[in-house]
């Protein structure tokens, strides 16, 4: 195949080009003259014939229960469970959930994932302390309700209950992802349920 | 692949350099009396032709009338390995010596034995409890020990 001059291949030279270019944003600037309206405009007017009357408890509980932040305190494998069911297949940002909180202060939810040793049952123990109320506790997996498969072992919590005050248990070793939806579908139905003049929880 | 040496190759070669110092030598382990655990180890390490540099593990074996501890040994020089035991006796204070001048590497693992074990080694810098907490009644290892759980 012949190599000619690759200039000539174009229909316009590079002068036409630029006319091209120029036209383009000539035209543009001509329709361009005014700002465009913003879209949400009629919001204002159909928001005065919408007020929502509410109490404050169901404005709350739908709040908090809406965004459950989770603390990052998963010290077994049922951790992993907890990650599958926070990646996309299983997807708890459906329930506002997906962001897990480095700082306990950050949380209001605790998902007990895993074996408890008695060595490490103080640092739970203070994880949940430093967690801002109002907070909850999903005792996941059989280990978090009864110590599990190392129940009467020396070094073993038997339940995460003799530590910390748990709202909903999670059965399995570990538990499908389908099971923890469940518990923290259980979890918001208790939430639901509280009302701002009961006092907070017995430590 | 490692080559295991035979524990009664080694015998022969220690017998002569420490006289009634192997209790027992089969193809798999080296049986050594404890007081010569620490010149059993050294000669391991530093004869030209074994080369022990390198201290797999330590671990303790409970046989309710002796505590037996096992050194599992490798060289990386020659690509070969051995077993060495040594016996302590009493289920209150078992003693042997430590090997951590020879083997750096044996100064968790004798705390782990200590801990859990309840063997006591001579000449480790900081015997205590490594992973469980200060207080810890009991030593969990031992056949005879109950939780009360």
């Amino acid at each position: 195949m012949e190599i000619g001059n690759i200039g000539e291949k174009y229909v316009y030279s590079e002068t036409e080009l630029d006319r091209a270019e120029g036209e383009a944003i000539e035209s543009l600037k001509a329709h361009s003259q005014q700002p465009i309206p913003d879209p949400d405009r009629w919001l204002d007017e159909e928001l005065r014939h919408n007020v929502l009357l509410t109490s404050v408890d169901a404005m709350l509980n739908w709040a908090r229960r809406s965004s459950l932040w989770t603390v990052l305190a998963f010290p077994a494998c049922c951790a992993f469970e907890l990650i599958a069911t926070a990646a996309s297949r299983y997807d708890i940002s459906r329930f506002g959930m997906e962001i897990l909180r480095a700082s306990p202060r950050q949380a209001d939810l605790m998902i007990t994932a895993g074996t408890l040793t008695w060595k490490m049952a103080p640092q739970i123990r203070r994880i949940y302390d430093q967690m801002a109320e109002p907070k909850w506790v999903i005792a996941m997996g059989a280990c978090a309700i009864s110590g599990g498969i190392f129940s009467g072992s020396y070094s073993v919590v038997p339940g995460y209950n003799r530590i910390i005050p748990v709202d909903v248990y999670v059965p399995g070793c570990p538990p499908r992802p389908e099971a923890l939806l469940y518990g923290i579908k259980m979890l918001h139905d208790k939430i639901s349920k509280r009302s701002i003049v009961e006092k907070s929880k017995q430590k | 692949m490692t080559v295991t040496l035979s524990g009664k190759e080694i015998a022969g070669q220690l017998e002569e350099q420490f006289p009634e110092s192997i209790v027992e030598s089969c193809p798999d382990s080296l049986l050594v009396k404890s007081e010569f655990l620490l010149p059993v180890a050294t000669f391991l390490k530093t004869t030209p032709g074994l080369d022990f540099g390198y201290l797999t593990s330590i671990t303790a074996v409970d046989y309710y009338d002796y505590f037996e501890v096992v050194y599992q040994l490798t060289s990386m020089k020659h690509n070969h390995s051995l077993v060495l035991k040594t016996r302590c006796y009493g289920r209150d204070n078992p003693t042997v010596t430590s090997v951590i001048g020879l083997w750096r590497g044996a100064e968790f693992q004798e705390r782990e034995i200590y801990d859990l074990m309840g063997i006591s080694f001579n000449g480790h810098p900081h015997l205590k409890h490594i992973f469980l907490w200060e207080s810890f009644q009991g030593h969990p290892l031992r056949k005879d020990y109950h939780s009360g759980a």
